[in-house]
């Protein structure tokens, strides 16, 4: 599911800049291919979760990324003073918050994808607004995801756990002090 | 996503009531974050063309005098962006370019670089209005009127429109005859007081200042008469053929002439 999403993530972004950029757009040409990939990879973005909602243990998770408690406030207390004691359940509150607000710039980009991808939709001020919006958060998305990339990159045992299902005992009790199950 | 920790200290259900509070209840953050992103959204979407237009003026101020051209990068900071429908598009230069002009014509010709430069040149300055959105402010472009070409050809009773092919080997589109013959469309052979470059559709492009710069195809290497109107390449794909800009394709920018 992590790797669907993670992979359409890759051709939305990676469509967008050839479509925005001048110099990869000499390079690749093939505008109307490359619009194509773009619109089908953008509103199959949310499948692989969608079709994660079958799973007791996703549906699980996605409660508990919801739900914010009081050492979440801690957390980010602390993140924000960069204070270490930083506690932390399965997923930590900025976990959460990538969860969530990657959730919304989704929609949000795939609805404005479509009142640009079907002209006839809505009336010329929705598709101006539209396509402001969508250009700043493709920006925003972008820097957000690298920031996703960028601190997996820095920790193994995540990308270990993210793989396998499994983390070590120490990690967790460092990490996720409050996790139990 | 779904892991199980093998945490020494969890003794499973005894920990299992202190945590399912921590875990599963608490505020649905999650869930307003969602929402709010969702709200934030339609309202940008509501905002959105007030806003665009504070933000081209800010962007515009700035990127002329940016010399890193990164403000270039970002959404509406003027300038032109380059689309081609092909993978690739060959280079023409002054031995091998060539400007053919044939069908319902008495005098079918073949024009070189040299030869389209001997002609009368006019130069216009409007705006460049794309149909995604762009403009760009007084662009000059000069070169030949594209009725002058016709009427060297000498049109057949009977034509109604023109249509134009390109050397990239894809991209085509027409004009109507009335059209084609206004003052304002011109084969360019210069764009903002140079050379066209290749990445702007040199040695030669057509430009017609009252549409929508996709008529103004890029690489322009044949210009046919015909008896009614072809649509071009967008405009098998929806686009208007009478592209008039704000009066078009369902848009209502500032006419460009």
């Amino acid at each position: 599911m992590h790797r669907g999403t993670a992979a359409l993530m890759g051709v939305c972004l990676a469509t967008a800049a050839v479509l925005y950029l001048p110099p990869l757009a000499e390079l690749v040409g093939r505008r109307r291919t490359v619009v194509m990939v773009h619109e089908w990879s953008g509103v199959l973005l949310p499948v692989p979760l969608l079709a994660g909602l079958f799973s007791a243990a996703f549906r699980a998770d996605l409660r508990r990324l919801n739900r914010f408690a009081g050492h979440d406030r801690q957390w980010l207390r602390a993140v924000l003073r960069r204070r270490t004691g930083r506690p932390a359940g399965k997923f930590n509150a900025g976990q959460k918050l990538y969860a969530a607000w990657t959730a919304g710039a989704v929609l949000v980009m795939a609805g404005t994808g479509l009142l640009m991808w079907f002209p006839h939709l809505a009336p010329l001020v929705w598709r101006t607004g539209a396509g402001f919006v969508h250009d700043w958060l493709a920006l925003l998305v972008a820097a957000v995801v690298a920031g996703h990339l960028w601190m997996a990159s820095r920790d193994p045992e995540a990308r270990l756990g993210m793989r396998t299902g499994e983390v070590s005992g120490r990690w967790a009790e460092r990490e996720h002090p409050l996790w139990r199950d | 996503m779904v892991g199980r920790a093998l945490v020494p200290g969890a003794r499973g259900w005894s920990n299992r009531r202190v945590d399912s509070e921590s875990e599963d209840h608490g505020t649905p953050v999650g869930r307003r974050v969602v929402l709010g992103m969702i709200g934030l959204g339609a309202a940008g979407v509501a905002a959105g063309p007030y806003l665009q237009r504070g933000v081209d003026a800010a962007l515009g101020a700035v990127a002329g005098k940016d010399p890193t051209g990164l403000t270039g990068l970002l959404p509406g900071a003027g300038g032109f962006r380059y689309y081609s429908v092909t993978a690739s598009v060959p280079h023409r230069g002054e031995t091998d370019y060539r400007l053919t002009v044939d069908g319902l014509v008495d005098r079918p010709g073949s024009y070189r670089l040299a030869d389209l430069r001997a002609l009368p040149q006019d130069r216009l300055v409007r705006d460049v209005q794309c149909v995604t959105g762009w403009r760009v402010p007084h662009t000059p472009f000069e070169g030949v009127r594209l009725s002058r070409l016709l009427d060297a050809a000498g049109v057949r009773p009977g034509a109604r429109a023109v249509r134009f092919t390109c050397f990239d080997g894809a991209y085509s589109e027409s004009l109507t005859l009335e059209q084609a013959r206004r003052s304002d469309v011109l084969v360019a052979l210069r764009m903002q007081d140079a050379g066209i470059s290749h990445a702007h559709g040199g040695p030669v492009r057509l430009y017609v200042a009252p549409m929508y710069f996709y008529k103004s195809a890029k690489w322009l290497s044949g210009i046919t008469v015909t008896d009614k109107v072809e649509p071009g390449y967008w405009e098998r794909y929806g686009y208007d053929v009478d592209g008039w800009v704000g009066r078009s394709n369902g848009r209502d920018d500032a006419p460009t002439a």
